[in-house]
């Protein structure tokens, strides 16, 4: 315990106001993390339902619940959702919670931005969510909104979609400055880049992924608002524009952002593994090094999103390439995770659970990315749903198992109380059978050659579509005992120790357990070495 | 405090890439432009074609030139080469025109997108006058026969025997009164 | 706990997963029962390209299983024996400057193996000359439209090629029969051995093009054409479908193509010409005047001769005059509805069904500018048509 010596700051409070305006007004890096899961968790419920939707109209041949357009509507807002809403502000909650605590800083870097940057959200979810009682339905173009799809043939709610995603946009940005000022400016004294947890570090790369290409998601929605509505012709043939100019400047964001979904993901995993395995994290520095080298390339692959659109051949040869050179990094990091728990002494709870199931499933996904790198496979794998199940392993069983072993894994921390270990493992168990049920399927489906955002199919697919409809409410419905054993924890259960687990390391596992509503306020003396 | 400095100098470094970023996205719509120039990504031909050197007359070699003649959506014109094909020995100006009447009942102006397939042959497409160079006005029931003058360059690589040349029409009828608003 | 224990337990633990393991695969032997190899594989298609293709699909496969399975084997194992609840004493080693340059160098080689095949492979796709045929593939939302270029316009193949499963079968009012979702009215008819080449573009919104058998997969963008080819080498009937979503029925435009011997593609290109021919002489190609009066004078010498005389002036009041009169020299919509559609209430009958478009703009033309009627218009028999169809 090297906590908590109050320092009193003339802005600071001991403790939390009470009521409503305490969220509103919080500039509370832990109130903040707070507010940031549950939003993600409300969001992911959401975007789960539309999913739903989407599984169940597919569970057999012929339309019964929707209707095309509508089912159209459920796919571009799923995606959305789940990327926009889910995804990104689960991982900036458990950054609002965990960088300063992680770095011994009193808070983030800028508090007051922090706070508007989290509050943004909800009127961002807001008014993307009330286009669908819109005239003219949601945006129906999926989530990637290809031109002219998207700005010639668009809905009328279009407009209030731009200016949801430049919400979404300002919130990330305003939320990734303040983890690199925080990260660059507010560690512990002694503290060196290379003493940071890999969770900070990979938050840190991330933070300047998304610094780096949201402005560009601005730049090519501010390009589609331009053309509706001012007589541009940006992705416009006939006004010597070009449709396949959206898809670079859409993808020259949209790869990064895939990385910045799974880089967090990559930190969590870190530090979970090691505690677990009561074993130091094998190859720190690689780690670091394979992180920045991932985030790098990710700059320089966007197009192998794109190689049915006919580029010319030189192009394509050198996006497959590159595309494949990322297997490079992302295997150290699988070979590191593995190494790590080689002759550890490890115990499986939940977060371990999770965590494993991590380093398997991702790694699917990873595998089932590289076939999808070599160009002439790709025209026969792509839009089908062997890519559905490619990016949803990777995002499901990849980012959000990722974000419920860090729930689990500091909820003792954050709340003061063990959860419930026998209803973690049933969650962990029905959450790994569910996904797998629901996604394995689909590489099948895809080869066989079923396409995606196809509201309906032939009759060839129809036993595996109903088998991942099965899977999808298993996984869905288990994700209720989740919020189940969360609400649980925080009323109540078992007293944490301050370190929780006995193999953890770090400094949020110095302080109190819950941890207090200041923390650092001085800046921790660092253990020798101890994060190297 | 030198603390808070420091902060608000990192901060001001990092919105400075913020802005730098957007403006870099619009900076890729004319970096598009230059990669599709290279590589002849998406067929796109050049403008007018001004001689920089002399053409040598390959006259051993005759290419195929087909052309194609289509209405984006909404297009009513009736539209279509004059010939379907050419033979033409590289080096050589050939003329040819493509039919456009108006059989809509108001004034239209379109414009025409040209699109070389092969890509890798479109460098080597050089149009010396062409009707895609501007739009095209023609008032209901207007008919007109529209020049396009090319040269094939001899460089054109061995492999290529036909050469696809498309043009599409676009009704921009709007944005060209959007444009004289101005 | 003794060495000894921790080795009983993990054997135990080994056991156990050993029954697994044959658990699992006697589910995926069932699985295989439960559906057959087309529905879980790439299909190797009739090209010599979509056999490549499926080739180097199963090679990378196969690596990538090979990777999974040491790497998990590994992993897995590890988590076996490596437990607390084993007495496993954590290790303290935290790197190998040694294993970490070999798991980042060999991969370098894995993957140039993959890429060498998949680069020849690429060059043999992207080479679409030499070909024997050009077919023009143009999406439109939601159908796709065929023209078989040809020198003369008069022969030129061209339709729409769209979904021809009833809406009662995927509104479920129906029983959905064989192939349901992946028929079309028209399909794309190509010849066997023969290299067709695929020039792809579209109407409206970016669709794609997609026949998994012959491993071609092609945006359609609009404004901009791409080409891809194929060389089918077995008779039959190849599904394809439309890969990127374009709207509302993105998954109501399936691909049809009907691979077929010469000779019968001939016969079929034949038909096709000959009903083109007979569009294009009566609506498709411009006729000139001197054309039209002369066809015109024919028809109305046949039709319209009884009652309005050789010399246009009729038998008024029954049958009136058309020199320097009436709709002869009036508006030309009015005079070509009335010969369309006829007079109620008079003995004018309408023309549209006995008359083609072309006879239709020849008489209406010919009553305009003859007996010294000379209003020096003409109407084209496309315009006639419009009106008949109701098409602009």
């Amino acid at each position: 315990m090297s906590a908590v010596i109050e320092n009193h700051h003339d802005d600071h409070h001991h403790g939390p106001d009470k009521g409503l305006m305490r969220w509103v007004l919080t500039t509370n890096h832990k109130d903040i993390g707070t507010l940031y899961l549950w939003f993600s968790f409300a969001m992911f419920l959401v975007g789960g339902c539309m999913a739903l939707v989407i599984r169940a109209e597919l569970f057999q041949p012929g339309l019964q619940l929707v209707v095309p357009e509508f089912f159209n509507q459920m796919t571009t807002m799923h995606g959305l959702i789940m990327v926009f809403g889910a995804v990104m502000p689960a991982f900036v909650g458990l950054a609002n919670w965990l960088v300063p605590m992680m770095i011994g800083a009193p808070d983030m870097a800028l508090p007051r931005m922090n706070n508007y940057s989290f509050w943004i959200l909800p009127f961002a979810f807001g008014m993307l969510l009330s286009t669908l009682f819109m005239e003219g339905g949601a945006p129906n173009f999926g989530w990637t909104f290809y031109a002219p799809l998207s700005t010639e043939y668009a809905p009328p709610s279009v407009t209030f979609f731009i200016f949801a995603v430049h919400l979404m946009g300002i919130s990330s940005i305003m939320g990734s400055i303040n983890v690199v000022v925080t990260i660059l400016n507010l560690r512990a004294p002694g503290m060196r880049l290379m003493d940071m947890p890999l969770f900070v570090w990979t938050w840190l790369i991330t933070a300047y992924l998304l610094i780096a290409v949201m402005p560009v998601l601005a730049g090519v929605v501010t390009m589609m608002l331009m053309d509706i509505h001012f007589g541009t012709a940006f992705f416009n043939a006939g006004g010597g524009g070009d449709p396949v100019l959206f898809q670079h400047v859409f993808w020259f964001f949209g790869h990064p952002e895939v990385y910045i979904m799974i880089l967090p993901a990559f930190g969590v995993v870190s530090a979970i593994i090691p505690t677990f395995a009561r074993k130091k994290l094998f190859g720190y520095d690689s780690m670091v090094y394979a992180t920045a080298s991932i985030a790098f390339l990710s700059f320089i692959v966007w197009a192998h999103h794109m190689f049915t659109v006919g580029m010319p051949i030189a192009g394509e040869l050198y996006f497959m390439y590159a595309t494949m050179l990322i297997a490079v990094p992302t295997g150290v990091k699988v070979f590191n995770w593995v190494a790590t728990m080689w002759q550890g002494s490890m115990t499986f709870e939940t977060p371990m659970l999770f965590a494993i199931a991590f380093v398997i499933l991702f790694t699917i996904g990873g595998l089932s990315g590289l076939m999808l790198a070599i160009v002439p496979a790709d025209f026969q794998y792509h839009d089908t749903y062997f890519v559905v199940a490619h990016f949803h392993y990777v995002l499901v069983p990849g980012s959000i198992f990722s974000i419920m072993a860090a729930a689990y894994y500091w909820l003792p921390k954050w709340t003061g109380n063990m959860y419930d270990e026998t209803l973690g493992k049933t969650h962990f168990w029905l959450s790994f059978v569910g996904v797998n049920v629901t996604f394995f399927p689909q590489h099948f489906i895809g080869l066989a050659g079923m396409p995606r955002r196809y509201p309906d199919y032939a009759l060839q697919f129809a036993d595996w579509n109903m088998v991942s409809s099965m899977g999808a409410f298993l996984f869905g419905f288990s994700q209720l005992l989740f919020l189940f054993i969360v609400i649980k924890c925080i009323r109540g259960g078992k007293q944490a120790t301050d370190e929780v687990w006995d193999g953890a390391e770090g400094l949020e596992w110095t302080v109190a357990s819950p941890a207090p509503y200041h923390t650092f306020s001085t800046p921790p003396a660092l253990p020798e070495r101890s994060m190297a | 405090m030198t603390d808070q400095s420091a902060q608000n100098k990192t901060t001001l470094k990092l919105i400075s890439v913020v802005f730098g970023m957007f403006v870099f996205g619009f900076a890729l719509v004319p970096l598009y432009d230059i990669y599709c120039q290279v590589t002849g990504a998406n067929g796109k031909t050049g403008g007018a074609y001004v001689a920089s050197e002399t053409l040598e007359i390959d006259e051993d070699r005759l290419v195929t030139v087909q052309f194609l003649a289509n209405n984006n959506a909404n297009m009513p014109w009736e539209f279509r080469p004059s010939v379907r094909t050419l033979k033409v020995v590289p080096g050589k100006i050939y003329d040819t025109t493509f039919y456009a009447s108006n059989i809509a009942r108001a004034t239209m102006t379109a414009q025409a997108i040209p699109s070389v397939a092969p890509f890798h042959a479109a460098e080597y497409f050089h149009k010396t006058e062409c009707f895609c160079f501007e739009k095209q006005q023609l008032a209901a029931g207007e008919q007109i026969d529209m020049p396009l003058r090319f040269i094939i360059d001899p460089h054109l690589p061995a492999t290529v025997q036909t050469l696809t040349l498309s043009y599409t029409l676009f009704d921009v009828t709007e944005l060209a009164a959007s444009g004289a608003a101005e | 706990m003794t060495e000894k224990q921790s080795k009983l337990g993990a054997n135990g633990q080994i056991r156990r997963i050993m029954r697994w393991l044959i658990a699992a695969t006697a589910l995926a032997s069932s699985i295989q029962a439960f559906a057959d190899w087309s529905a879980l594989n790439m299909t190797k298609g009739v090209t010599e390209i979509s056999r490549q293709v499926y080739d180097l699909h199963m090679l990378i496969f196969t690596i990538c299983v090979v990777i999974g399975v040491v790497v998990f084997g590994i992993m897995i194992w590890s988590m076996l024996v490596h437990r607390k609840s084993l007495g496993a004493e954590p290790a303290s080693f935290s790197h190998s400057t040694k294993l970490e340059y070999a798991w980042t160098i060999i991969p370098i080689f894995i993957l140039v193996g993959m890429a060498v095949p998949a680069t020849s492979t690429l060059r043999d796709m992207y080479d679409a000359s030499g070909a024997d045929m050009d077919i023009e593939v143009r999406g439109y939302q939601w159908k796709w439209q065929y023209t078989y270029l040809s020198d003369d316009p008069a022969q030129e193949v061209k339709f729409m090629s769209s979904l021809l499963t009833p809406a009662d079968e995927y509104y479920n009012r129906t029983p959905k029969r064989e192939h349901y979702l992946a028929d079309v009215d028209n399909p794309l008819v190509i010849p066997i051995n023969k290299r067709v080449r695929f020039l792809i573009t579209s109407n409206d919104v970016i669709h794609s093009w997609w026949v998994p058998d012959f491993a071609v997969k092609k945006d359609a963008i609009p404004g901009f054409v791409h080409e891809s080819w194929a060389v089918v080498e077995e008779p039959g009937i190849y599904r394809g479908k439309c890969t990127e979503l374009c709207g509302k029925d993105h998954g109501f435009m399936p691909i049809v193509v009907k691979a077929v011997e010469q000779d019968e593609y001939d016969a079929w290109l034949a038909m096709k010409q000959q009903e083109a021919l007979e569009v294009y002489e009566t609506v498709g190609k411009t006729w000139t005047m001197a054309e039209l009066m002369e066809t015109g004078e024919q028809v109305y010498a046949q039709h319209c001769q009884t009652c309005h005389q050789a010399n246009g002036e009729g038998i008024p009041p029954a049958f009136p005059s058309l020199v320097g009169q009436g709709l002869a020299i009036g508006p030309m919509d009015a005079h070509v509805d009335i010969v369309v559609n006829g007079k109620a209430g008079s003995a004018m009958q309408a023309f549209a069904a006995q008359l083609n478009p072309a006879e239709i703009a020849a008489v209406v033309t010919y009553e305009r500018n003859a007996w010294g009627n000379d209003v020096g218009d003409m109407v084209q028999p496309r315009d006639v048509n419009a009106l008949i169809t109701g098409e602009e």
